[in-house]
């Protein structure tokens, strides 16, 4: 509680030096014991409020003679302003401690759980596809897509395939009933590449992602559906050369690390020259040069150093005819690679988990990989 | 896919000392010839040559009698005393004490003995062990433990020497017996690429493995002299009247005859080794040499007993209704398509399936003394056809579908011939019959210019190195005319050769055939890494961007997405309530489904989608929150009109095919069902309901730019009076979204209540506007009014809005529904709509009187548009 004022006498207040200080001391004492800011309203009220003593003073000044006026005004203005600072001081002091109690007394324990919705996922597929279109997107090249349902003519002769070649078995390839349809689910993304061709010409850079499917056995590396992303760059001089460099780039922006890339001979129809591509491993020492050996337990390449990745190769003559692209004035490559092996090499998924559809799959991802 | 064992390669071309089957792998790797697997030597340690000195028969408690026997190892590995406390049988000598189980062996015989330390096939290491009160110090191996199978007389258990296994082979006590056994052996099984059938031979390998080392080949096939024939043997007719594209399914046929072979004789030990390293039986002395052959050269070849064969021979295509017995003793039912070999036994009969296998009939057989030997140059299509049609792949069908060198038939059966003669005392007749052999052709020769392998490798290849790499793979290098190459003086010297391949790679027809030879042999490796220049594209399109973005509203929204196999059972039609005339029943068909129950291809995503539901509900899951984007199509008008091959079609035909293709687009469907969120300290987590498959929808479309109405509507799979029809600006109706149908909650197991949406995304996409005009935004004063309208339970609410903004015009900034209400103040099968509605002018601050026409014209409009009176 306030010190209650010395002088009750609401009339008469003497104007020295000892009345005024004793005014002082006493607001000060008071504005220093009061423990809240209600307290503090009370002391504000009882030592510079209309009737305290140095209110009081202050009014009984005009009553003065005037050679005491100036005295006297000085004492009275100066003690009040003291007061009155303090006052300030004081409160600025009180409220803050108030407000941190106020604070305090509202905390909460933030360790509960906070998910009232739970977050959704993209399926990581999508995710590694995006992730690869944008780094095509970035040297320049175009996305293009195609549909699943293909004619045998998009699928296989445009690409130059064999009338006899095995992989138009129905024990490869999905068929469209009845027998002479003519369609069937593609069972690579090339044909999409001879749709880009046929609708753009050349100079073409084009990389074609999507949903492929071949009459598989389903297991842990192996589905009937998967994804591809092939690369096409036709152009008047492109070369090998170029087609090495553009896997380089490739597999640096997908697993990270110094590209190392390796072709060996091998053969498909589309292509020619044709060569099977091969990524240095990202995972184990291998991954800091030739010079390194290779984990022999590596999950990744399997102690060899090397993950086969695809094939790729130089267009061949007959798939640029078929689609309208005079082999005599243009070359490029082309190449394919599984993106469901990209996720499985890269992040260690599981081929049927990434097929079933299980939601605990994709969250695990969230909306990035 | 063919076995090579190095000490075979190693005849045909140089292997450095001591090289390994990885190595070797890992060379031919780099030519082309993928490694399929590497066998390692299948027995390591002390496996030695032992002779049987004495043997006691002990009867065992089990019934079983063992043999306790001394064995002689050798001066080496024999223990020069018995161990006191387990003496061996017989006088004590230097050797080892060995228990046998077999039986087919004596005193004095030689056997093979696994040692201490020995490792077999399994792995099995060998240790002394107690065993049937004696110290069995090594083991009497039999072939099957040694993995050389049973043994191939079918008497013995154990190996002896001299007989079985080990027919022809003798030795002394501790020699080494994995190399008399030839099981030290590493063999390299390789892949080999449809176009480069020659390497389906040691000739062919050991050409290649020359390429990548540049070790010395030596061509067997070059070290076969065929001596002039003194007239033709067997008349061989060759008439194919049906050829497949015009290919005669046989250009040449070679027939040789060799009488006297002693039906006892046997192929060597070496033979039969080689034989069973590269995957093959041995079988007899006949059959053991033509498939030596065959691996060895790559020309499959067949013998006929000439006791059976009745000449001539026919080649020709089958007649309608023929049949034959085919080797493996099973009766074929031939194709008129299928190649047969025939003869005049009864007239006319089949005797074998061209290039595929041999008929029963004339077999050779234990007995057969003569035989007619067949190589002959088969179509690679015809093979082909008939050895998937009969389920054959055969040793010969696998070479003559890849094609086989033209030039060697003769050769092949000269030296089989010989073989026969040498190992079977046969007597080749100097007669040969080589039909079609002036027709035999080389591939053509192809025009090459120097520079083409530097402009389409991106490696500066010199002429020389350009000459010498064709020359290397066999081919007929020769100066050409200048062509429109460099001009010369540039580094390859320009101009163009003309290069005629070798008889072997008929795959060589094109320049870019021989670019890749060129830089196959002169080294992938050496192709530089350079990122190409793209002229620079115009980024994804919109429709790609939007893909992504109405994906990622969803999954921000907190459903998960998933994928699904597109096959659906005829049934799901059914099961989701589709009407007998719906068009999403017409589902493309699959000829050769992967199951037999899941043959169409789903119409919408939902028909997937729900059994993902299921199946994680199942998995424990208790809501659903998850969703979709992916492929869906319906049956196209009809077949697809051929077009040419390597050639482009015209944009006529192109555009034919594309009125039949069948109709394709990507959907986006979504499933929520239970608590959209945990039970906790809040409270419990809210139901999905079917405002949030509407909302869902809503904020997919707004995420790609694009703005559904909705309208209520009756579609399955959804709930009668909880479904939403949603169209795009243009009318056009691009999906629904609501509560399920209560019969498909209950068909899929799904938490009751369990909502959904399907839209066709590609069309939500085109209907968003290319470009957003821009609205002025006002800074005058806002006006707040609210309305409550009394209608009939059948008005929509967005009926009652539309009215409102009709009514009020442009002044009209914002109008929100806040409350329905229904009850006895308003009355039975009526209800009432409250809307929050905002004015503003872009002109200036509204009047009261402005304000009050405005809600004048509102009241006006809701009362003629839909009956609604104004609640007092």
């Amino acid at each position: 509680m306030s010190e209650t004022p010395p002088s009750p006498d609401p009339a008469a207040v003497t104007i020295d030096e000892p009345t005024i200080g004793a005014a002082v001391d006493a607001a000060l004492a008071a504005i220093a014991s009061a423990g809240s800011t209600a307290e503090l309203k009370q002391v504000r009220i009882d030592h510079v409020g209309d009737a305290s003593v140095l209110s009081r003073a202050n009014a009984s000044i005009r009553d003065l003679p005037k050679d005491q006026k100036a005295f006297a005004g000085k004492l009275v203005g100066q003690s009040k302003g003291r007061v009155q600072q303090a006052l300030a001081a004081r409160q600025a002091e009180l409220a803050e401690a108030e407000e941190e109690a106020a604070l305090a007394r509202e905390t909460v324990d933030v360790t509960v759980p906070v998910d009232r919705r739970p977050r959704g996922a993209r399926h990581p597929m999508r995710t590694l596809q995006d992730r690869i279109e944008d780094f095509f997107v970035g040297i320049g090249w175009e996305i293009a897509e195609g549909p699943e349902l293909e004619t045998g003519w998009f699928n296989f002769d445009a690409l130059n395939a064999d009338p006899n070649h095995p992989s138009r078995s129905l024990q490869d390839t999905l068929y469209v009933a009845p027998e002479d349809s003519g369609l069937l689910l593609r069972t690579q993304t090339s044909p999409v590449q001879i749709r880009a061709m046929l609708e753009r010409g050349a100079p073409l850079y084009i990389a074609c992602p999507g949903t492929v499917y071949r009459a598989d056995e389903f297991d842990a590396t192996h589905s009937p559906m998967f994804n591809q992303v092939e690369g096409l760059a036709i152009d008047t001089d492109l070369t090998m050369a170029n087609l090495v460099g553009t896997l380089d780039a490739f597999a640096a922006a997908i697993f990270g690390g110094r590209p190392i890339t390796r072709l060996r001979p091998n053969h498909f129809p589309f292509t020619e020259p044709s060569a099977e591509m091969d990524f240095r491993c990202f995972n184990c020492e291998a991954r800091l040069g030739l010079d390194h050996d290779a984990d022999p337990a590596c999950r990744v390449c399997g102690g060899t150093g090397w993950i086969e990745m695809g094939g790729c190769g130089m267009v061949h003559p007959n798939v640029l005819r078929s689609a309208g692209v005079d082999p005599e004035e243009y070359q490029g490559f082309a190449f394919g690679l599984g993106i469901e092996r990209i996720l499985m090499l890269r992040n260690g998924a599981d081929m049927r988990d990434i097929v079933e559809g299980d939601v605990r799959f994709s969250q695990h991802y969230g909306t990035e990989i | 896919m063919p076995r090579i064992p190095l000490t075979w390669l190693a005849q045909h071309v140089t292997l450095p000392e001591g090289a390994s089957a990885l190595q070797v792998a890992t060379d031919l790797s780099r030519v082309g010839l993928e490694e399929e697997a590497i066998f390692g030597a299948q027995v390591t340690g002390p496996l030695v040559v032992g002779r049987v000195l004495d043997l006691v028969k002990e009867p065992q408690k089990n019934g079983k009698t063992i043999n306790w026997c001394r064995v002689d190892v050798g001066p080496e590995h024999n223990e020069a005393q018995d161990d006191p406390k387990d003496p061996q049988p017989g006088e004590e000598r230097p050797s080892r004490g060995i228990i046998c189980g077999a039986h087919n062996f004596v005193e004095g015989d030689l056997v093979v003995v696994s040692l201490p330390g020995t490792v077999l096939p399994g792995p099995f290491e060998i240790a002394a062990r107690k065993t049937y009160g004696h110290v069995s110090d090594g083991m009497i191996c039999s072939g099957d433990e040694l993995g050389l199978g049973p043994d191939p007389d079918g008497e013995d258990g154990i190996i002896v020497l001299g007989r079985g296994h080990a027919r022809g082979l003798t030795g002394e006590p501790g020699d080494d017996a994995i190399a008399l056994l030839g099981l030290g052996e590493e063999v390299v099984e390789i892949n080999v690429t449809p176009d480069r059938g020659y390497a389906f031979s040691m000739r062919g390998v050991a050409r290649e493995y020359a390429h990548a080392t540049g070790e010395a080949f030596t061509d067997p096939a070059l070290e076969v002299e065929v001596p002039a024939a003194d007239g033709p043997g067997v008349e061989v007719r060759l008439s194919d009247e049906a050829p497949i594209d015009g290919r005669p399914g046989c250009t040449r046929f070679v027939a040789q005859e060799v009488t006297g072979i002693d039906p006892t004789a046997h192929a060597p030990r070496w033979m039969q080794q080689r034989l069973v390293l590269a995957g093959m039986r041995p079988i007899s002395l006949i059959v053991d040499v033509t498939n030596y052959v065959m691996l060895d050269l790559g020309q499959p070849l067949h013998a006929y007993d000439a006791a059976e064969l009745v000449a001539p021979i026919t080649v020709r295509r089958a007649h309608a209704g023929e049949k034959l017995a085919t080797l493996d003793d099973k009766p074929r039912a031939l194709d008129p398509e299928d190649l047969v070999i025939a003869d005049a036994g009864a007239g006319d009969r089949a005797i074998g399936i061209a290039g595929v296998m041999g008929g029963a009939s004339t077999e050779v057989s234990a007995a057969t003394k003569d035989v007619v030997l067949e190589a002959a140059s088969f179509d690679p299509v015809t093979v082909a056809r008939s050895a998937r049609r009969h389920r054959l792949p055969s040793e010969a069908s696998k070479r003559f579908e890849r094609g086989v060198d033209p030039k060697l038939p003769a050769i092949a059966v000269t030296r089989a011939a010989q073989l026969l003669a040498e190992y079977g005392g046969g007597t080749v007749s100097a007669a040969r019959t080589d039909s079609g052999a002036d027709s035999v052709q080389g591939p053509a020769p192809i025009a090459l210019e120097v520079g083409a392998p530097t402009r389409l490798v991106g490696v500066e290849y010199t002429r020389e190195q350009v000459r010498e790499a064709l020359e290397k793979i066999g081919c007929t290098v020769e100066d050409g005319p200048a062509g429109d190459g460099p001009a010369e003086g540039t580094a390859d010297g320009g101009g163009s050769f003309l290069v005629t391949p070798p008889s072997w790679r008929p795959d060589l027809r094109i320049r870019e055939d021989l670019i890749e030879e060129i830089a196959r042999l002169l080294g992938y490796e050496q192709i530089p890494s350079v990122l190409p220049q793209a002229p620079g594209g115009a980024g994804l399109t919109r429709a790609q961007k939007s893909r992504r973005y109405a994906a990622r509203a969803l999954a921000e929204a907190g459903l998960a997405e998933v994928l699904s196999f597109p096959f659906v059972p005829q049934g799901v039609f059914d099961e989701l309530g589709y009407g007998p005339e719906d068009p999403r029943r017409d589902a493309v068909r699959l000829l050769n489904p992967l199951a037999d129950d899941e043959p169409l291809l789903r119409t919408e995503l939902l028909q997937t989608l729900l059994p993902v539901a299921r199946r994680n509900l199942g998995r424990g899951q208790e809501s659903l929150a998850l969703f979709e984007v992916d492929a869906v199509s319906r049956a196209g008008s009809g077949p697809i009109p051929p077009l040419p091959a390597a050639q482009r079609p015209t944009d006529a035909q192109l555009e034919a095919v594309q009125a039949a293709m069948p109709v394709q687009s990507r959907h986006l469907a979504a499933i929520l069902g239970g608590a959209s969120g945990p039970d906790s300290w809040w409270g419990s987590g809210r139901a999905w309901d079917w405002a949030d498959a509407i909302d869902l929808a809503h904020r997919a479309a707004a995420a790609v730019g694009a703005r559904l109405e909705v309208r209520g509507r009756e579609h399955a799979p959804f709930h009668p009076g909880r479904c939403a029809e949603l169209r795009t600006d243009d009318g056009t109706v691009v999906g629904y979204a609501g509560e399920l149908h209560p019969k498909v909650v209950k068909a899929f197991d799904l938490p009751a209540r369990t909502c959904a949406l399907e839209l066709d995304l590609e069309q939500v996409i085109s209907a968003a506007p290319a470009v957003v005009s821009a609205e002025p935004v006002s800074t005058y004063p806002l006006a707040k009014e609210d309305f409550a309208f009394v209608v009939e339970d059948s008005v929509s609410a967005s009926a009652v809005e539309a009215a409102i903004i009709a009514g009020i015009g442009d002044v009209l900034e914002s109008v929100h529904l806040f409350d329905v209400f229904t009850g006895d103040q308003v009355g039975e099968g009526r209800k009432s709509l409250a809307f929050a509605v905002r004015l503003r002018s872009q002109e200036g601050t509204l009047s009261a009187k402005e304000i009050g026409a405005a809600r004048e014209r509102c009241v006006q409009a809701v009362a003629n548009a839909v009956g609604g009176v104004l609640r007092a």
